[in-house]
C-alpha cells in the first residue's frame, strides 16, 4: 500500500503542467483519487473538517444497489434462453448465469469504453476532474436495453447521449435528462425494430462461446414480455403464474428490469443509505397504483393496478431512474409531485397510447422537463411569503 | 418565561478534545499584540499611529477610512512595533509590544453610549446584517442581537466566561439597549441566571443542534430581516466588554476562550486578550513534531494560522486537529471507515452510537463536483430559506434573485454546517461571502 503511494507520489509530477503526460492528467487523477483519499485539505477560509461523503461513495452505493437486479439479469437471459431452446432439463443454473454474463459483459465493456472515453477527454480539455456520475450511467444503459442490442447501436446512443444529454450542459449535475433514459430513448426511436421488434429482441438466440443454446425455432424467440402482450390482448389470455413470474423476474424484459425481488433489494439499500430520496420512489409507485386503479374503474383497461408496478421497466424506473437528484424535483415538497406524476404518465401511456407499450422512460423523461417547473412553485411560495413579510413590517 | 424556540434542522459534530470548564492557571506572557484590520469584515482601515509611538489600552491604531469615528483600538499598553503593509500598500497588521505597566485611557461613561462606543474602540465589534460586515454607525438598526451560545463543535462555552463576569454582562445589555431593542437569545442548556433572567431585553431560548447559536439562525426565527432593514450582531463576550467599560470606564478587551481540539494536550480554558500572540496560549499543549492545523476561532469558521499568528478579533477559540496531508487512506469510496464520522448511512459509523467523539482532519475527502444531490443543505440549514437554490443564485450571480430567496439573512458561518456535510464539496462559505461583498458593492 505503502510502495504504492510512493509510487504515485514520485510519477505524479509528470501529469502535472508541463509534465510530459500532461496530457493523461485527468486520467491519472482520477485513478489516484479511486486508490486513495484524495489528501487535499480544506483552503483557508472555509470549513476546517468535512464528511467523510463525496460522490464517489454515493455512486458506488448506486451501482451496488443495482447489482441484484444485474446479476439476476444475467440469470434470467440463461433461463430464457434455455425456455425457448427446449433445454430447460439440461441447463444448470450456474450455466444459464453464466451464459447471460457472457450475453451481457460485452454491452457494459462497450458503455463504460465509450462513455468513460468521453468523460475523461472532456475532463482533461476543461481541466477539471474526472465525474464519476457515468459509473453509474455507464452500467445502467445495459440494464434497460433488450440483451440482443448489438454493439454498435449500444456506442452509438451512449456517445451522443453522454455528448447531448450531458456534457454540453456542463457534465454531472447540470443535465436536464437522465443520460441513461435518453441513451434508451435514442435507440428505442432511431432503431424501433432491434428495441420491440416484432418482439424477437427479448431472448438470445446464439449461444456463446459454449455457454448456452442455439434456438432453431424461430418461433420461440418471438416471446413478448407480459406487458406487450397485454397491451396487443388484454390480460385475459395470461395465465396467473405471470404475476408470480415477474416478481421473480423469470419473464422476458430488458436485461436488468424483470425481477422486482431483485430490484427491492436495490431499493432497501438506497433507501437506508439516503441515497435515493423515498419521497420520489413512493410517489412514483402511488401514483402509478392510483392511475392503474382508475383506469381499470372506468373500463379503458383490464389490466389490474398491482400489476402496472409489476411488469415492465415501471419498479426499475421507479428505484433507480426516478430518484436520480440531479434531473429530478430538488425541493421536498416538489419530490411528490414529481413522483406522482411521473406514475400518473407513465400508466397514461400505457393505456391510451396503442404504439407503446411501456410509459416509463418517456414519463420520467417527460417530468425531466418539469422537474424546474416544480421546483419554481415551490421556491416562489417562499419568495412570496418573504415579499409579504417585507410589506407588512 | 423566555419563549422557547425548537429547532429540528441542524447537525451536531461531537469532536475529541472538547475543553474541560476550568480556567487554565496563567498562560505564558505574550511578547507581541496585533490587530488585523482583515477581522473587522468590510472595513477599509486608515493607520493613525506610526511605529515607536507609545499606546495605552484603549488608544486608537486604526480608523474605519469611510467613517473616521469607527476607531480600533490597542488591547494593551505599550509601543507599537510594526505598521505592517502589504502588495499595493494595503495594512496587513499593526503590532504592539507590550510594556507590562497595564496603563489604559480613561474614558467619560456619562455622555451618549453610541459615542463612548465608538471612541474606546468597541463599537468596531459590532456588526451588522445584511452582508455580515462590520457595522455602519450611521445605520439605524431595528434591533441588535447577541447570541449567549455557540453550538459548533469545540466552541467556547460562554457560561464559562461569564462566571465572574455577570453583573459585567448585565450592565453592557443596558448600554446596547440605549442603542436599539436588545434580542438575547440562549439555549435550553444555559441556567445562568444572568443569562436566563437577563433584564432590559428579549430572551428567547433555542433548543436544537447546530447552528441553532448562529445569530443569524436566532434573527431568521425571532424578527427576520426585509429588504432595506439593518439588525446590528455582537458577540456575547463582547457584550461583557461593554458592561467593562461602562462599569469601569476603562477597555479591558480580555476573553476567556476554549483552547480546543483532539491534538490538544489537556483542553481547557485560558484567559487571553484579543490579537494575543498564539504561541502563548498553546505553550506545552501540542505536539510541534506533527502535521497539526491550528485554527484561529472554531474549527467550522475560522481560519488556519499557526503559533506565530494572533488571536483573531472575534474569535473565542482556538482549536486545533490533525491536518491529515500525510494520511494514506486507501480506497475511500467503498471502505466501511469507522473512523470517519458521516451523516451518510453509506458510512458505517453509526453502528458506533451517537454518543462516540471523532478525530477529524481537515482533508476534504473528495473532489469538488457541481451540486448533485438535493436536500443536503436544507436538513442543515434551520432558516425559511432554500439554502441550495440561493447557492446556486449567488454561484450564477443573479442578484435580483439571491435578493427573493433571503441572502441578506444569511452570513457565511450560517452555511458552515451544510458545507461540512456537503457531498459535492463545495467551498459555500466562500461563495456565500463573495455574494455577499458583490451585493454590497451593487447596492451602495
Amino acid at each position: 500500500m505503502k510502495a504504492l503511494r510512493n509510487y504515485l507520489d514520485k510519477i505524479k509530477p509528470n501529469f502535472e503542467e508541463g509534465g510530459k503526460l500532461h496530457a493523461f492528467q485527468s486520467l491519472f487523477d482520477g485513478l489516484e483519487t479511486f486508490a486513495f483519499v484524495p489528501r487535499t485539505t480544506s483552503r483557508i477560509g472555509s470549513v476546517n473538517i468535512h464528511d467523510a461523503i463525496d460522490s464517489k461513495r454515493i455512486i458506488s452505493f448506486v451501482i451496488i444497489a443495482l447489482m441484484p437486479a444485474l446479476l439476476f439479469g444475467m440469470y434470467n437471459i440463461g433461463y430464457q434462453n434455455a425456455l425457448a431452446a427446449g433445454t430447460l432439463g439440461e441447463a444448470t443454473l450456474l450455466g444459464m448465469w453464466w451464459f447471460g454474463f457472457l450475453a451481457v459483459l460485452p454491452k457494459i465493456v462497450v458503455s463504460y469504453a465509450v462513455g468513460l472515453g468521453i468523460e475523461f477527454t472532456v475532463a482533461q480539455w476543461k481541466h477539471e476532474e474526472i465525474q464519476e456520475g457515468f459509473l453509474a450511467t455507464g452500467i445502467l444503459i445495459p440494464m434497460i436495453v433488450p440483451v440482443t442490442t448489438p454493439l454498435w447501436m449500444l456506442a452509438v446512443a451512449v456517445a451522443a447521449s453522454v455528448i447531448l444529454a450531458k456534457e454540453i450542459f456542463g457534465g454531472t449535475g447540470m443535465n436536464i435528462f437522465n443520460p441513461a433514459l435518453v441513451a434508451r430513448a435514442i435507440l428505442f426511436f432511431s432503431y424501433p425494430s432491434a428495441m420491440t421488434g416484432d418482439n424477437t429482441v427479448w431472448v438470445a438466440g446464439k449461444s456463446i462461446l459454449g455457454a448456452g443454446f442455439d434456438v432453431t425455432s424461430a418461433d420461440a424467440l418471438s416471446g413478448a414480455t407480459p406487458l406487450g402482450m397485454a397491451a396487443q390482448e388484454g390480460f385475459a389470455g395470461y395465465d396467473q403464474t405471470t404475476i408470480c413470474n415477474a416478481i421473480s423476474g423469470l419473464i422476458p424484459g430488458s436485461v436488468g428490469e424483470t425481477s422486482l425481488i431483485a430490484i427491492a433489494l436495490g431499493a432497501a439499500l438506497l433507501l437506508w443509505t439516503g441515497v435515493a430520496s423515498w419521497k420520489t420512489m413512493l410517489s412514483v409507485f402511488v401514483g402509478g397504483a392510483a392511475t392503474g386503479w382508475l383506469m381499470q374503474a372506468v373500463g379503458l383497461t383490464s389490466i389490474q393496478w398491482y400489476e402496472h408496478l409489476v411488469l415492465g421497466g415501471f419498479a426499475f424506473g421507479a428505484v433507480f431512474m426516478a430518484t436520480d437528484p440531479v434531473t429530478g424535483a430538488r425541493t421536498e415538497g416538489g419530490k411528490y409531485i414529481y413522483g406522482l406524476l411521473i406514475g400518473f404518465v407513465a400508466v397514461m401511456v400505457r393505456v391510451m397510447n396503442p404504439g407503446f407499450p411501456e410509459g416509463m422512460m418517456l414519463a420520467i423523461l417527460f417530468m425531466n422537463v418539469f422537474a424546474p417547473l416544480i421546483d419554481y412553485c415551490f421556491v416562489q411560495r417562499n419568495i412570496s411569503r418573504r415579499a409579504k413579510r417585507a410589506v407588512q413590517k | 418565561m423566555a419563549k422557547v424556540i425548537k429547532l429540528r434542522k441542524g447537525l451536531d459534530v461531537r469532536l475529541k478534545g472538547k475543553a474541560v470548564p476550568e480556567v487554565a492557571a496563567a498562560v505564558k506572557a505574550a511578547d507581541e499584540f496585533v490587530l488585523v484590520p482583515d477581522d473587522f469584515v468590510g472595513l477599509k482601515p486608515r493607520v493613525v499611529v506610526k511605529e515607536g509611538d507609545s499606546v495605552r489600552a484603549g488608544d486608537a491604531l486604526f480608523v474605519d477610512k469611510l467613517h473616521p469615528e469607527v476607531k480600533f483600538v490597542s488591547p494593551v499598553s505599550g509601543t507599537v512595533s510594526l505598521v505592517e503593509r502589504g502588495e499595493r500598500r494595503k495594512l496587513l497588521s499593526v503590532r504592539v509590544k507590550p510594556d507590562g505597566s497595564g496603563a489604559a485611557r480613561e474614558f467619560d461613561t456619562k455622555g451618549d453610549v453610541k459615542a463612548l462606543l465608538l471612541e474606546s474602540g468597541l463599537f468596531g465589534f459590532f456588526r451588522s446584517r445584511p452582508y455580515d460586515v462590520t457595522a455602519n454607525p450611521e445605520d439605524k438598526p431595528k434591533a441588535i442581537f447577541v447570541s449567549a451560545f455557540n453550538s459548533m463543535p469545540l466552541a467556547q462555552d460562554f457560561e464559562v466566561a461569564l462566571k465572574g463576569q455577570e453583573t459585567e454582562f448585565q450592565a453592557g445589555i443596558d448600554a446596547l439597549a440605549q442603542l436599539a431593542p436588545v434580542y438575547l437569545g440562549i439555549s435550553a442548556q444555559q441556567t445562568s441566571s444572568a443569562l436566563t433572567v437577563a433584564k432590559q431585553c428579549e430572551v428567547n431560548v433555542f433548543d436544537g443542534p447546530a447552528p441553532a447559536g448562529n445569530v443569524g439562525v436566532q434573527i431568521n426565527h425571532v424578527w427576520p430581516i426585509n429588504k432595506g432593514e439593518v439588525v446590528w450582531t455582537l458577540g456575547a463576550e463582547e457584550v461583557i466588554f461593554v458592561g467593562r467599560l461602562m462599569k469601569t470606564g476603562r477597555v479591558n478587551l480580555e476573553r476567556t476562550i476554549a483552547v480546543a481540539g483532539s491534538e490538544v494536550k489537556k483542553p481547557c480554558y485560558v484567559k487571553a486578550f484579543v490579537g494575543q500572540k498564539i504561541d502563548s496560549l498553546l505553550e506545552g499543549q501540542i505536539d510541534t513534531e506533527k502535521h497539526l492545523r491550528i485554527i484561529n476561532g472554531n474549527v467550522m469558521t475560522g481560519l488556519k494560522t499557526s503559533t506565530d499568528g494572533f488571536l483573531a478579533a472575534h474569535a473565542t477559540e482556538i482549536n486545533v486537529i490533525p491536518e491529515g496531508d500525510d494520511n494514506a487512506e486507501m480506497l475511500g469510496w467503498i471502505m466501511p471507515r469507522f473512523n470517519e464520522f458521516s451523516t451518510s448511512r453509506s458510512y458505517f459509523s453509526w453502528l458506533l452510537g451517537k454518543k462516540r467523539e471523532y478525530v477529524l482532519d481537515a482533508r476534504v475527502k473528495g473532489g469538488e463536483r457541481h451540486m448533485i444531490m438535493s436536500g443536503e443543505y436544507d436538513k442543515v440549514f434551520p432558516m425559511d430559506i432554500y439554502a441550495g437554490f440561493l447557492v446556486k443564485a449567488i454561484i450564477a450571480g443573479d442578484i435580483d434573485r439571491q435578493e427573493q430567496l433571503g441572502i441578506y439573512e444569511v452570513a457565511p458561518e450560517d452555511f458552515a454546517i451544510a458545507e461540512f456535510v456537503d457531498s459535492s464539496k463545495l467551498e459555500l462559505q466562500r461563495i456565500v461571502r463573495e455574494g455577499l461583498d458583490i451585493l454590497r458593492k451593487e447596492n451602495e
